[in-house]
């Protein structure tokens, strides 16, 4: 076929009803804390990871909430676990156990 | 013989209702601890949202202290008794009083700032209340806020003590988001070439003539605002502060040096208030706040018969919903009282 110099860029919006949220089921399970967060940014504030990295907790949260998982396997390699995010949460996240969970949510789902 | 009531607490709240009582024909007895009525407004210089003088609602209030209230000024209540309809306060100095009714308007205090360690109130020398800031206005009318201070960069932070489980308090204050943007309106007029960033997480200003405030504070003053809580303030060596927050509007960290940071404390209930309810067995909620007996529709009396309760004791409010509320509360003491 002739190639006109068109091609078709992907979709990057977030289509919520095609996502598979069983990954975010099964994580809100397993750390219910995960459901308070109001999105404030203490935690990627405080994040050294996020100082030097493009890790950002708050939106792996709130992606992982919209069904959203791409990178997430790599992203969450990033974080060094030292709960610095979960100390500052006004609102008792247990963001450790989120970081854990999905590991574990990765592993099950074969991500 | 006419009914009496004593009113806990000579603040907003209960100045007004003593002044509706008296105006209703009920004798009042007006406690209050301090050697001046008026509370909290005392500490204010201009109110939101018109910046008006605080002194001139203080007049309007002292206007009610007609015939008919008794005032007791630095009285401290030892003890309540109530018997047969009757209650019986007993003060420190040793007086007794009686009355067929009792309210409790012993209102709030503000959140203690130290709490909050990683903000560094009473460790950092440029970090201050914004009761702090009220105060300086009040006093220091025309002076510059950061005299000798050579740039001029100034952080105001939103929720300190509100919204926060670590501080203990669930609650929204209410009012800091407004008194926020009221008082980076009036640093600017004070220091025009001073840059002003408010740090919110969500702004509420949810009553009348409010959010005008905040387009005002943007459109005229050119106050700044960054999405995201502080996290931590640090000190410079010298003496200029750090804060770190995340700029949650493009997802990246964010770190600024400020010469001032100004922590808008929330309401927390006074301890006097929770004295009084644990004297008496009133119901405070989750959030330590008296209920009333019924949160919609029976505003402003208690479980108790004769227990009435006006302003702040029950939860944040401005200026205006207490005077309003003390209203509500003298009409039904009335009413009791018949």
């Amino acid at each position: 076929m002739k190639s006109f110099g068109y091609n078709i860029t992907e979709d990057r919006q977030i289509d919520f009803d095609a996502n598979d949220r069983n990954v975010t089921v099964f994580i809100n399970e397993i750390e219910p804390s995960i459901l308070l967060c109001m999105g404030c940014g203490s935690c990627t504030a405080t994040c050294t990871t996020g100082h030097f990295t493009d890790f950002n907790i708050r939106k792996i949260h709130t992606l992982i909430q919209r069904g959203e998982l791409k990178h997430l396997k790599k992203e969450i390699m990033k974080c060094m676990l030292c709960g610095k995010c979960q100390l500052v949460c006004p609102r008792g996240v247990n963001l450790r156990n989120l970081i854990l969970s999905i590991h574990t949510a990765l592993e099950k789902s074969g991500l | 013989m006419s009914k009496t009531a004593i009113i806990i607490g000579g603040g907003t709240a209960g100045m007004e209702t003593a002044s509706q009582l008296a105006r209703l024909g009920v004798e009042v007895d007006l406690i209050e601890k301090q050697p001046h009525l008026g509370g909290h407004l005392k500490n204010w210089d201009r109110l939101f949202p018109n910046r008006r003088n605080s002194d001139e609602v203080f007049d309007y209030l002292e206007k009610g202290m007609n015939d008919g209230i008794s005032l007791h000024l630095n009285a401290e209540i030892s003890n309540i008794r109530k018997s047969e309809e009757k209650f019986t306060i007993a003060l420190q100095d040793g007086k007794e009083l009686q009355s067929d009714a009792l309210v409790i308007a012993t209102g709030y205090e503000v959140f203690d700032a130290r709490k909050k360690e990683e903000y560094g109130y009473g460790i950092y020398d440029n970090v201050i209340t914004s009761v702090e800031l009220e105060e300086f206005f009040r006093s220091n009318k025309q002076k510059n806020l950061l005299e000798g201070v050579a740039s001029k960069r100034i952080g105001i932070i939103h929720c300190v003590g509100s919204r926060d489980e670590k501080a203990g308090n669930l609650y929204c204050s209410k009012l800091c988001c407004v008194t926020g943007v009221k008082q980076a309106i009036e640093i600017k007029e004070l220091m025009p070439d001073a840059e002003i960033f408010c740090f919110y997480m969500d702004l509420r200003m949810f009553d009348r003539h409010f959010e005008e405030m905040y387009y005002e504070a943007q459109e005229k003053w050119g106050i700044q605002f960054i999405r995201g809580r502080l996290s931590e303030a640090s000190e410079n060596t010298d003496h200029t502060l750090l804060v770190k927050v995340e700029d949650t509007l493009t997802g990246l960290p964010l770190k600024m040096k400020v010469d001032l940071l100004i922590l808008l404390v929330g309401f927390v209930p006074s301890p006097e208030t929770r004295r009084l309810a644990a004297m008496l067995g009133l119901k405070e909620g989750d959030d330590r706040f008296l209920c009333p007996a019924d949160e919609h529709t029976i505003t402003n009396s208690t479980e108790i018969p004769g227990v009435f309760l006006a302003g702040t004791v029950k939860g944040p409010a401005g200026i205006a919903n207490t005077i309003t509320d003390a209203r509500a509360t003298a009409i039904q003491v009335a009413d009791y009282l018949k």
